[in-house]
């Protein structure tokens, strides 16, 4: 069953993948044709002397005439990689070391790892705490992408807790296709397979989508973004907006179908350094829909407005 | 030459290697070590037979301690003086625990000696000497660096001169050698991965509420919509570097001394990993006679903008102040490096203040519309905003020729780039005085192949700033490490250089000089083995490939070379079978 989920899950991102409308850039390029000719080039310096001759201005007055279309080498210029130095050093010692340097030009991997939210929560009721990590390791364009998150009250027991594990892709310079299993850490315990998209959406909102399918046959879905909008050079303030999704009632969840929660964040933290940043913020939940009728089932309240105080680091 | 035989001297073990170690280089590992301080400034080291060597240590600059990789000792390493004409060995013997290398930036030689791991030769391990050698066939300002890892940033650099055969051109009272760099407390490996994985994690000049910045609001959102910064000017800047003149921060009062009325002949050596300056020294006009050793015909000038790997020679006659300041002002604005023209130990002209951080502007993204590229720009931007702003195709990549690769690493395509030689660089284009640019280069001896080039090879620079990958034609050099850039023996060609990022690029070619199509006749066309590619922009060199073997060819920002901004050039030798 969960075979057959991934595989489906995995034929989607193909499509994803092959769809560039549904991860690309946002940007309009219909009915924007490309300037057809070079614009004619300004003398920049007035100590030059004269005029630069851009390539429409006649041969004639060209002081060094060339070529003006790309054409392949000549046969002459030779075939294959380049391995002048095996002829003097020796091809052993030059493949090892070759290998090495390659490596560290361009696609090596490098770790990273992010608490974006680590916060105290101050609301009626018992206060809370919640955590907000991920981390990655790979290149650039293809990476183990870890996240975790979860939160509960003081006293109780963790109220939601989890982790995933994606192999991230990048499918356009600001997104990557992410594909992976979420297991559930508090509450019943749940295995979701995850395929989602992370990234930049224009004017910097930084988006990350999920769509879950869970070992029950459950769908769900989470989108989640933030803007940082730089007040000074280290004070931040941040919105954030979270919306939670359903396809159906999950009673022994208490997940309602539709839209079941949405919450609207602000922050304002101070990044003593980009890697250690206090913050104090505000946010307000609500549960909608069938979703505000379990939480008054469960004695809560569908509404909930916390002040927060938390760290923002990253290693 | 006899090459058949392997010119790497093992014969040093441990033991041996220890003792005949200085002190300074004792066994200290690269990332760990705490060796003994490396001295600041360099001596001098001249003659046949040259031993250098390569050993870890700490520096301390202005109160802040790192680990350096240094030569001989000192950072830079010492000043090799050579003459043209003379043959040179070179014995460099590794006291790292990590491979090692040295690069001669700009020297004419058999390629086997240019220094590179991987593609030149197997680089110097550790406790090896590795002996170059080869004839000097050229004069003027050079420099040599480590080619291996991240070293250079480290420290791992000093300064070449070559003194010519014959009279010099330009005959001055003294000469000095300004060569600027960087120094940081970072570690480079975690400076390449703030780079890979923090946004603008360096630059503390980005835009906010708060600053005073000439734009619209409009002007802000369309950046913000295109998810580019325009104040992306410098990956790393101060405070996480110090900019250093021969080594030494702007407070630690490098000097120069003179008499009124003397020529002086500075010469400008670039050795920063990341750093583009702006050069310029208050009150006195400075003439450039030579650009990356290669003599020009005098041009004079009010500042100059010098990157990575560029080296320039000027001469300056400083008149009856006491002190001049030779003020390098990094292209950002964060930090300068300082030297002081003095007439007497601890005389001090008056400093500038850094002025204000320069932006970007839609020309930088290749938008030249009507007025033309270059001339605008500094501050403002304000041509080419506003309307331009909805519906901009900041990536069409049908303008692209069809052998760019177009993936994730490529997140901009320049619209309608144009050739920006004449450009005099970011953050100079709107000073009041005279500024050099490429285009008032003008070759002193005339170049010796002036044939017209018999094909154009275009090579588009490509990247994403936010993933940080970097690289020719849209892939980087892990990618097409056995697809060299190919050129027939004698082949004359050429090469088109088009700037699709917002950053300026300075890309290098090991081996040989291309004469920049800067305006000039091609018997005149400035000789050049660095050229910047301005954002948005092209550049274009004619080429004679007469240097047979494998060669380097990536952009001089360390970081963006390991980002995979890099390929190798090869040139087929007279008798090599295609």
């Amino acid at each position: 069953m969960i075979r057959h989920m991934i595989c489906s899950l995995f034929a989607l991102a193909a499509v994803l993948a092959g769809n560039p409308a549904l991860a690309q850039d946002h940007e309009d390029h219909t009915g924007h044709s490309a300037p057809p000719e070079q614009p004619a080039e300004q003398p920049i310096d007035p100590h030059a002397g004269h005029a630069w001759m851009d390539q429409a201005a006649p041969a004639a007055a060209d002081p060094s005439p060339g070529p003006t279309m790309e054409t392949p080498p000549p046969p002459e210029a030779g075939s294959g990689p380049p391995r002048a130095a095996d002829k003097i050093w020796g091809a052993e010692a030059m493949r090892k070391v070759r290998a090495k340097e390659v490596a560290m030009h361009g696609d090596f991997p490098v770790g990273w790892l992010q608490a974006d939210r680590l916060e105290l929560r101050v609301h009626e009721g018992a206060d809370g705490y919640l955590w907000d990590l991920q981390g990655y390791i790979g290149g650039p364009t293809s990476k183990l992408w870890l996240k975790s998150e979860g939160e509960g009250a003081f006293g109780e027991a963790t109220e939601h807790a989890e982790v995933q594990a994606l192999w991230s892709r990048a499918v356009a310079p600001f997104w990557d296709v992410q594909l992976g299993l979420r297991q559930d850490l508090a509450g019943p315990a749940t295995t979701h397979a995850v395929i989602g998209v992370q990234g930049h959406a224009p004017y910097m909102f930084e988006v990350d989508a999920a769509l879950f399918v869970s070992h029950r046959g459950h769908v769900t879905a989470r989108l989640e973004a933030e803007l940082d909008q730089r007040v000074t050079q280290r004070l931040i303030l941040q919105p954030r907006v979270e919306a939670s999704l359903s396809a159906q009632d999950i009673p022994q969840l208490g997940i309602g179908a539709g839209l079941d929660q949405v919450e609207l964040g602000l922050r304002l933290r101070y990044e003593f350094t980009r890697d250690f940043a206090p913050y104090v913020g505000v946010e307000q939940s609500w549960r909608t829909g069938s979703g505000a009728r379990y939480a008054r089932l469960a004695g809560e309240d569908p509404s909930v407005t916390s002040l927060v105080v938390g760290l923002r680091l990253q290693f | 030459m006899d090459i058949s035989r392997r010119q790497v001297i093992q014969g040093l073990g441990a033991g041996a290697a220890l003792a005949a170690t200085p002190a300074w280089a004792a066994g200290h590992s690269v990332h760990h070590g705490n060796g003994a301080p490396i001295r600041t400034g360099f001596d001098q080291v001249s003659g046949e037979v040259i031993d250098l060597m390569v050993g870890a240590g700490q520096r301390l600059v202005e109160g802040r301690r790192g680990h350096a990789v240094a030569v001989n000792g000192s950072v830079p390493g010492p000043l090799i003086r050579l003459r043209q004409g003379q043959q040179v060995r070179l014995n460099v013997t590794n006291h790292l625990a990590e491979d090692t290398s040295i690069h001669w930036h700009g020297l004419l030689l058999p390629f086997q000696f240019d220094g590179v791991p991987g593609v030149s030769f197997p680089g110097i391990k550790p406790g090896e000497t590795f002996v170059y050698e080869f004839p000097i066939r050229q004069s003027g300002t050079y420099w040599y660096h480590s080619h291996s890892g991240l070293q250079e940033q480290m420290g791992h650099y000093g300064p070449l001169i070559i003194d010519p055969a014959g009279a010099e051109p330009v005959q001055a009272d003294r000469e000095y050698i300004l060569l600027l760099s960087e120094f940081t407390a970072k570690h480079p490996h975690e400076i390449m991965r703030k780079l890979r994985t923090g946004k603008h994690y360096f630059n503390r000049q980005l835009p906010n509420w708060a600053d005073k910045y000439p734009m619209s609001g409009a002007e802000r959102r369309m950046w913000a919509q295109m998810r580019m910064s325009p104040t992306d000017i410098a990956d790393v800047s101060a405070p996480t570097y110090t900019y250093l003149a021969n080594g030494r921060g702007a407070n630690e009062g490098l000097e120069y001394l003179f008499k009124p009325g003397e020529r002086i002949r500075l010469r400008l050596i670039d050795g920063g990993a990341m750093s583009f300056f702006n050069v310029r020294i208050p009150g006195l006009p400075m003439t450039v006679i030579a650009a990356d050793g290669q003599n020009v015909r005098p041009v004079e000038v009010d500042e100059l903008q010098i990157a990575p790997g560029e080296t320039y020679d000027v001469v300056v006659q400083p008149g009856s102040a006491e002190a001049y300041a030779i003020v390098c002002e990094s292209m950002d604005r964060s930090g300068m490096a300082l030297a002081m023209l003095t007439q007497r130990p601890g005389g001090r002209a008056a400093v500038p203040a850094l002025r204000d951080p320069p932006l970007l502007t839609m020309a930088d993204m290749g938008m030249n519309h009507g007025e033309g590229g270059g001339g605008h720009g500094g501050h403002g931007g304000a041509q080419g905003g506003g309307h331009d702003m909805a519906g901009m195709p900041m990536r069409d990549t049908a303008l692209l020729p069809p052998d760019v690769k177009i993936g994730p690493g490529l997140d901009m395509v320049s619209m309608a780039p144009v050739d920006k030689l004449g450009d005099p660089g970011l953050g100079l284009r709107d000073v009041k005085h005279r500024v050099l640019n490429y285009r008032l280069l003008s070759a002193l001896e005339p170049n010796a192949d002036t044939r017209e080039p018999s094909r154009l090879l275009e090579i588009h620079l490509t990247g994403n700033m936010e993933r940080y990958m970097w690289s020719f034609d849209g892939q980087m050099y892990d990618a097409v490490s056995d697809v060299p850039i190919r050129f027939a023996w004698q082949e004359r060609v050429r090469v088109k250089l088009v700037n699709d990022t917002m950053m300026a690029h300075p890309i290098h070619l090991h081996g040989m000089f291309f004469e920049l199509v800067n305006g000039q006749s091609p018997a005149h066309q400035p000789r050049k083995n660095v050229v910047i590619v301005q954002p948005g922009a092209s550049a274009t060199f004619d080429l004679t490939a007469n240097e047979p073997g494998d060669w380097p060819f990536h952009c001089h920002l360390l970081y963006h070379m390991h980002g995979g901004m890099m390929q190798v050039v090869t040139v087929m030798g007279p008798g090599d079978k295609p």
